[in-house]
């Protein structure tokens, strides 16, 4: 599975409980280098507690785990240097201006690259003179956000970086990640926003209860999981006899019109099922590919199943 | 919707989240007052002796600045003195802090917009904490005088001694509730606050020991002072303390309705937009953040130096009288004379402020810590044991510092009454120095061991300031006494210095600061 590159962050059977409370469950996750990798999970499935780990900010109980090719617990200072962090609530000091902040992390962290940082805050127009008390939260986390872009460090790991921003905001974001991939730099992005990591993610790794459920280029796990072809036909189709081709999940007639159809298919049968559909005359299609969305809420349809009555 | 709608919840809500402190430090009060009084009256068997004692109290400046006068010459007066100004302080504390907690703190947090969203008036919140805060005064004075009364001594002095604690703790809510109403932060509304109780407590010990006591009713503390318990006692001063606390009240009202929810009075400039380059290591981190406190209370030890040195003529004229020399001689441990004794006594309570200044500072790491400040910085190159000596160096730079300024300022200004020198007090002021280190290390080590608890810290320090005051009096054994740092600082100036003690205690320091940052590098970061 593993390909022949470099690995940024490898984590092996990791644990780690709270009182009573298993946070981790024996997670694995790889990041290779130079790659964006969404790291997606709902509330409470583990994404800031492995973070955490892998900033040293927390101890492991169990696993193995390392960043760079060290390990975070013990040579935290030395790591640290090549990344920045972005946590995904970001509480600043009252009485530090926007533009200290970003300057004193970027120092703590061995340096700030100043043409960037003014760019920076021009594209994601921060007022660098306001105090941290009278920032709104969307503000306060374009500081941490500015902080970490405005640094030449090889990895970036961003939890929930974008909470709090506007639309507008989100897209800055988003060209700013595409950038520093094109850079060749490393960034590990937790995020329940699909949207985003769609747009920017090579590779995802699904977390759920503390274990890694799924992980995989977004091709590889689109493959695995069903699209959407929605066809109107010359013919009309039996929809007993349709159900029984390969591939197909389930089929369904539009009410109002008896030559629309709606098959759910395994991905990789779609050649087969539209060949079967060309038989019965195709005037109009669309396939649809499994948005991440979907991928996500397969993921976690027992969870759903528990919540709805 | 009125706008004290909702102050009923508010109150339920902040009692649920505060009911074993407020019941602890109320009972902490009670049994200051209640063991004060029992030891005292089973001290001296006769009146005669009871007198006697009594007599030299009243002679001796330190106790007069410290304490105030005696309210009467007799064992109760004994019994009360010390209460007067603990338990007064005490209730001021409290209610400070409860005022403070559940109205600026909520709203620098918050928590107060949310709730402020419900059915919650304007008024709400501020009410809420000041009917907690008066309710726990009030009940701490009338367990007071509760539990005098049931030691058999005259139920006006008690109930007098009830009102002393309740004038001291209203008048401080309302100053409270004004002070939550100026500025954005908890940190700046407790600085206002406290300055004006430090500034009270000089005024007061000013006037008692100037002989112009009339400047004492400047101060609120001055006011529950002349309550006088078993003496005068003028029961009706709660009355000018309750028409205080309603002024107070109507101007923190005024403040709150000129305000928005979460600013204060003082509106935000804005600031620099690049960082200096001091700004750039955790050190200045640490400095940037902790500078103004030490400045604010740098600017306090300068003044209580200047009227503690000024009072150095009155202190040696006492002890022009050889029976009251000789006795004070005695007191204490046969070192120095009336003025050494008095600049001892100021001093090492100075050092108890220092240590509480030194420990706050080192607190600063857990209020880094817990909203997830640190957090960034040591996501940084920032290592963990540089992060927590940057701020160890500022708590006890920090409170070295103010020790150094206390023992200046009172040298500067007792030199010029040729009693005493500035290096007798400045070395004086250095002797106590290992007990204030050694306080402030135990912030270290209870927030690296137990950081969810580190507040206990100030349980440490209440409990060091308690064996001082009562340890002897209690006839505590010699090893219990002896838990105190303080209990081991010689008996500069005057007296001998205890050099083996300072170096044990240094070493003691060490040791626990040592122990508090290993626990730290072990532990998980947490809120």
């Amino acid at each position: 599975m593993l390909r022949n590159m470099a690995l940024a962050i490898t984590a092996t059977g990791l644990r780690k409980t709270f009182g009573t409370t298993t946070a981790l469950d024996g997670l694995d996750l790889t990041v290779e280098e130079g790659e964006v990798h969404g790291f997606l999970g709902p509330n409470g499935s583990g994404k800031s507690t492995t973070i955490r780990i892998l900033l040293g900010l927390l101890r492991k109980d169990g696993g193995e785990v390392t960043l760079l090719g060290r390990d975070p617990w013990t040579d935290a200072p030395d790591v640290h240097c090549r990344l920045a962090y972005v946590p995904g609530d970001v509480v600043l000091w009252p009485n530090l201006t926007g533009g200290e902040v970003i300057d004193l992390l970027g120092r703590l962290r061995g340096g700030l690259d100043a043409t960037k940082r003014a760019k920076l805050l021009e594209r994601f127009d921060l007022d660098p003179t306001k105090k941290g008390r009278s920032y709104s939260k969307g503000n306060r986390q374009k500081v941490a956000l500015v902080a970490a872009l405005a640094s030449d460090v090889p990895l970036l790991l961003l939890d929930e970086p974008t909470s709090g921003l506007d639309p507008l905001m989100e897209k800055v974001f988003q060209d700013c990640l595409r950038e520093v991939r094109a850079e060749g730099r490393t960034v590990l992005l937790s995020s329940h926003i699909l949207s985003e990591v769609e747009a920017v993610a090579e590779r995802v790794s699904i977390v759920r209860k503390g274990v890694v459920v799924d992980t995989g280029s977004l091709a590889d796990l689109r493959s695995l999981t069903r699209s959407t072809v929605v066809a109107t036909l010359g013919t009309p189709l039996d929809l007993s006899a349709t159900r029984a081709w390969p591939g197909v999940h389930a089929a369904d007639l539009d009410p109002t019109n008896a030559q629309r159809v709606t098959l759910w298919i395994d991905t990789d049968h779609v050649g087969e099922v539209l060949r079967s559909l060309g038989e019965h005359g195709i005037r109009a299609l669309t396939c649809q590919p499994p948005s991440l969305e979907e991928l996500f809420l397969s993921q976690y349809k027992d969870d759903l199943a528990e919540v709805s009555p | 919707m009125t706008e004290l709608d909702g102050t009923g919840p508010l109150l339920q809500l902040a009692w649920r989240r505060d009911s074993w402190v407020v019941i602890a430090s109320v009972l902490a009060i009670v049994l200051l007052a209640y063991s004060s009084m029992a030891a005292t009256l089973s001290l001296y068997s006769t009146d005669a002796e009871a007198r006697a004692a009594a007599a030299l109290m009243s002679a001796t400046s330190s106790v007069k600045a410290m304490y105030g006068p005696l309210p009467a010459l007799t064992a109760e007066g004994v019994g009360v003195i010390k209460t007067i100004t603990m338990g007064g302080l005490g209730a001021a504390f409290l209610a400070h802090a409860l005022v403070r907690r559940h109205t600026r703190t909520e709203e620098e947090e918050g928590r107060l917009e949310l709730v402020a969203a419900g059915v919650v008036g304007r008024r709400a919140p501020l009410a809420a904490a000041v009917i907690l805060a008066a309710s726990a005064v009030l009940s701490t004075g009338l367990l007071c005088a509760l539990s005098l009364m049931s030691l058999k001594v005259s139920p006006a002095g008690s109930l007098a001694l009830g009102v002393v604690v309740a004038v001291a703790g209203l008048v401080m809510t309302g100053v409270s509730a004004v002070a939550a109403q100026l500025t954005t932060t908890t940190r700046g509304a407790g600085g206002i606050a406290l300055a004006l109780l430090g500034l009270a407590f000089i005024l007061r010990a000013v006037a008692d020991t100037s002989g112009i006591p009339v400047l004492g009713w400047l101060s609120f503390l001055g006011w529950a002072e002349r309550v006088s318990p078993f003496g005068a006692n003028r029961l009706w001063i709660l009355a000018p303390a309750v028409v205080a606390l309603a002024v107070l009240l109507a101007v923190a009202d005024r403040l709150l309705h000129r305000r928005d929810l979460g600013s204060g009075l003082w509106a935000d400039r804005p600031g620099p937009a690049t960082a200096s380059p001091r700004l750039g290591t955790p050190l200045g981190l640490a400095w940037r953040l902790q500078r103004g406190a030490l400045a604010g209370w740098a600017i306090g030890y300068a003044v209580l130096g200047l009227v503690v040195g000024s009072l150095a003529g009155s202190a040696g004229a006492i002890a022009s009288d050889p029976k009251t020399a000789e006795m004070l001689r005695k007191m204490s441990g046969g070192h120095g004379s009336a003025t050494d004794v008095f600049f001892g006594t100021e001093l090492r309570f100075a050092a108890l402020g220092a240590a509480a200044y030194g420990m706050s500072a080192a607190l600063r790491l857990r209020s880094e810590e817990a909203p997830g400040r640190a957090e960034i910085v040591l996501a940084t190159a920032t290592t963990r044991w540089r992060w927590l000596l940057s701020h160890a160096l500022v708590a006890l730079g920090g409170a070295t510092l103010l020790m150094a300024v206390v023992g200046t300022a009172a040298g500067v200004s007792a030199a010029r009454s040729g009693v005493i020198g500035v290096g007798a007090l400045l070395g004086a002021a250095a002797s106590t120095l290992p007990a204030v280190w050694v306080s402030t290390a135990v912030a270290l080590l209870l927030f690296g061991l137990l950081p969810r608890r580190s507040a206990m810290t100030w349980a440490v320090l209440a409990g060091f300031l308690l064996l001082g005051e009562l340890g002897a009096l209690l006839k505590l054994p010699d090893w219990v006494q002896g838990i105190s740092p303080f209990a081991h600082l010689g008996s500069l100036p005057g007296g001998p210095a205890d050099l083996a003690g300072a170096v044990v205690l240094v070493v003691i320091a060490g040791g626990l600061a040592a122990y508090g940052g290993v626990a730290f590098g072990r532990r998980d970061l947490v809120s």
